[in-house]
């Protein structure tokens, strides 16, 4: 009997000391928006998180379930989750509520990285401090076929294409050819507006709210409306363009990488990538950029922090690109096994970002259910002009209406590259 | 025996259960969903779907197409079911290769006529193997409107004769030979039998087939969307666009309840127009 109690309390005591050693060596909680597919998250943990010396825990969650547990965790003063990774967008509604901690120290540590200055102060969010370190991006960048080359207008150089040559391009194709070969993704599932939000409104106003209406507003939409008639009238059919690009049927495109991908890995001798077009206000473009950022309070700080420098590392950002197909935010040597493809479009990626005419503008901030309706007005807009021939004063004065509606309804200040406002963001 | 008297009604009872479940309530929320809005009832959705871009157009291309498409379609599968009924022997392989697009999705036959309509498309090819074209030409762009909407025409009675022809054939087989064969004794013509006997005896099956093709063909969308995108908007469509892309339920619910108020008043019309005559009744 003795014996027994003897054996049981040594059971006992080993494992006390094995919980104790459990606790010293705790799991960073990693909650994020993004790899929310099975098999992205599968890839992130056996793959991407697979030499990370501590223990994480990544939890990949839905945008409103993530904000509503970052944000109830923050009230209810109890802490889990150590580090979080979203868009950008994901990030206004936590730092509003306090919930999160500056990363200013964990930038510092990072000064090696070569990060894309553009996304180091986005990650500021137009205050003093850093509150995320930039993670991976995606974006939309410019795909032509090779034999469009001899057209290009003289003294034209792809990486910096401006807006007026893109046009004369165009023209030059068509007189050659006989056909309209430039193409954009204006069909019912395609993502033309945001070309219109994040390119043409940027790279013309440095706006897409405030100077919706602007007289710099209504000389783009001219100067559009003459580039559209060099662009293949199939393009309101067209959702994805590495299909009409990879038929022929379009020589010129402007799309999402995603929704090039397939076209520049299946054909990648015949393409080039480069960089959208260039405005008088610079080159506007719309980086999809995902950060990681730490709560207030977060129990295993250290651990975050590891894990940051973790995953901001070149054979990380690497790993992660190939993984599941974002694309590194810092300056890294690309590997020479990476598909050509991939690789064409990482650096037309890297040069639209990091040029010095860079002028990015974000995906939508803060118009929740909204956005649909904020795309619509876009999308309108371009129907009414382009498409219909509209007189562009008319439209513009009277989709403003539209626009002013949806941003009152949605209370959502301006973001970049609109100046900061108080209250709903303007439209003058 | 008075226990007989409910047997009926029990029997009907599952089906009108799911009815309200499935049809009756889904009715209901759509229309309570139209008239309400954040402040009490309201008529701004429906002001907001007639004040947008593609209303009018929606409306216009939707009706054209039932007005269109549903009597080509009636036409067409009189005749096949009319020829089925002079064959005796492969009957059935008719029957069936007729009915084969009855088991195709709408987007599936919408894509297929994509292939075939688009600018690297089959009849392109084709054309251009003729020699008849020398280069690609566009069929299916905002610039063609007329080409797009006969492309639609085309994969809409491509798609959706056979359901037609299959209620049709079923009601040939209910009219009794004795009739034709009596009229044929007093010395009438096929035409003349055809329009004084079958047609007559055929209505009701008729009705069944142009009420049901029309409420369809007012939904039309997955054919009209994979085909010409925006370019040809259509009711349907801009429902599905209004609750999806633009997540606002409330228009795209005014939508739904255009359609099926247009749906009814077509239905009633069908039932007054194509009552049967007494005599046939008798």
């Amino acid at each position: 009997m003795k014996k027994q109690w003897i054996g049981f309390s040594l059971i006992g005591a080993a494992l006390v000391a094995l919980a104790a050693v459990f606790a010293q060596q705790q799991s960073v909680l990693f909650v994020s928006t993004q790899f929310t597919p099975i098999e992205e998250a599968q890839r992130m943990r056996q793959v991407i998180l697979k030499d990370f010396s501590g223990r994480v825990e990544f939890i990949p969650e839905d945008n409103a379930p993530f904000t509503s547990r970052i944000l109830s965790e923050a009230k209810a003063g109890k802490v889990n989750v150590s580090l979080v990774g979203g868009l950008h967008g994901d990030f206004p509604p936590l730092i509003a509520a306090g919930a999160m901690d500056s990363v200013d120290d964990v930038m510092a540590q990072l000064k090696d990285r070569r990060f894309s200055p553009t996304f180091v102060s986005l990650g500021k969010m137009g205050t003093g401090s850093q509150y995320y370190i930039p993670w991976m991006q995606a974006t939309y960048i410019m795909v032509a076929n090779k034999q469009a080359l001899q057209y290009l207008p003289t003294g034209a150089n792809l990486n910096t294409l401006t807006y007026s040559q893109l046009k004369e391009w165009g023209a030059n194709i068509q007189r050659a050819t006989g056909k309209r070969l430039l193409g954009f993704p204006a069909g019912p599932r395609g993502l033309m507006h945001r070309f219109t939000q994040g390119y043409l409104y940027p790279s013309y106003t440095k706006s897409a709210v405030s100077k919706f209406r602007s007289d710099e507003a209504q000389r783009m939409w001219s100067e559009f409306k003459g580039l559209w008639q060099f662009v293949n009238p199939q393009s309101t059919t067209y959702d994805f363009m590495q299909e009409p690009l990879l038929s022929g049927e379009v020589w010129v495109a402007w799309d999402h990488i995603a929704r090039l991908r397939d076209g520049l890995n299946q054909k990648p001798n015949d393409f080039v990538a480069f960089p959208a077009p260039i405005g008088p206000y610079g080159r506007g473009f719309m980086p999809v950029l995902a950060g990681l950022g730490i709560p207030k309070n977060a129990p295993n700080r250290d651990g975050a922090v590891a894990l940051i420098e973790y995953l901001t590392r070149p054979e990380v950002q690497i790993t992660t690109l190939v993984e599941n197909g974002f694309f590194p935010v810092i300056q890294a040597k690309l590997p020479d096994n990476l598909p050509q493809g991939t690789r064409m479009a990482a650096d037309a990626i890297a040069r639209q970002a990091q040029s010095n005419v860079a002028l990015p503008s974000l995906l939508p901030v803060g118009l929740g259910a909204r956005g649909g309706e904020y795309n619509k007005v876009f999308q309108d807009t371009f129907a009414r002009i382009v498409l219909r021939g509209e007189d562009i004063r008319r439209v513009l004065d009277s989709e403003a209406i539209n626009l002013r509606r949806v941003m009152n309804d949605a209370k959502a200040p301006c973001w970049s590259p609109d100046p900061v406002s108080e209250g709903p963001c303007p439209v003058n | 025996m008075r226990s007989e008297r409910y047997i009926p009604y029990l029997l009907v009872l599952p089906s009108v259960i799911f009815l309200l479940f499935l049809f009756a309530w889904p009715l209901v929320e759509a229309l309570l969903l139209s008239i309400r809005g954040s402040e009490g009832w309201t008529l701004e959705h429906f002001q907001r779907m007639a004040a947008d871009l593609y209303f009018k157009d929606a409306l216009k291309y939707t009706v054209l197409l039932a007005v269109v498409v549903v009597p080509l379609q009636v036409i067409l599968a009189l005749c096949m079911a009319m020829l089925l009924g002079g064959i005796s022997r492969g009957r059935d392989l008719f029957l069936y290769v007729w009915t084969i697009p009855l088991g195709i999705s709408d987007l599936a036959a919408g894509i297929a006529w994509l292939a075939i309509f688009t600018e690297r498309g089959y009849l392109n090819s084709f054309l251009q193997a003729l020699g008849l074209i020398h280069e690609p030409r566009l069929w299916l762009s905002y610039e063609t409107p007329a080409m797009l909407f006969l492309a639609v025409v085309a994969a809409e009675v491509w798609r959706a004769t056979a359901i037609v022809f299959v209620i049709l054939v079923a009601g040939l087989q209910l009219i009794p030979k004795e009739y034709s064969e009596a009229a044929e004794v007093f010395g009438a013509t096929p035409w003349r039998r055809f329009w004084r006997v079958t047609l007559p005896l055929l209505m009701p099956s008729l009705q069944v087939a142009l009420i049901l093709r029309t409420i369809l063909a007012l939904e039309v969308f997955a054919v009209v969307v994979a085909l010409g995108g925006r370019n040809l908007p259509v009711l349907a469509g801009e429902a599905y666009f209004w609750y999806n892309a633009y997540q606002n339920p409330g228009v795209a619910a005014a939508y739904s309840v255009l359609i099926l108020g247009i749906s009814v008043l077509a239905t009633l019309l069908y039932l007054r127009l194509m009552r049967p005559r007494q005599e046939v009744v008798a």
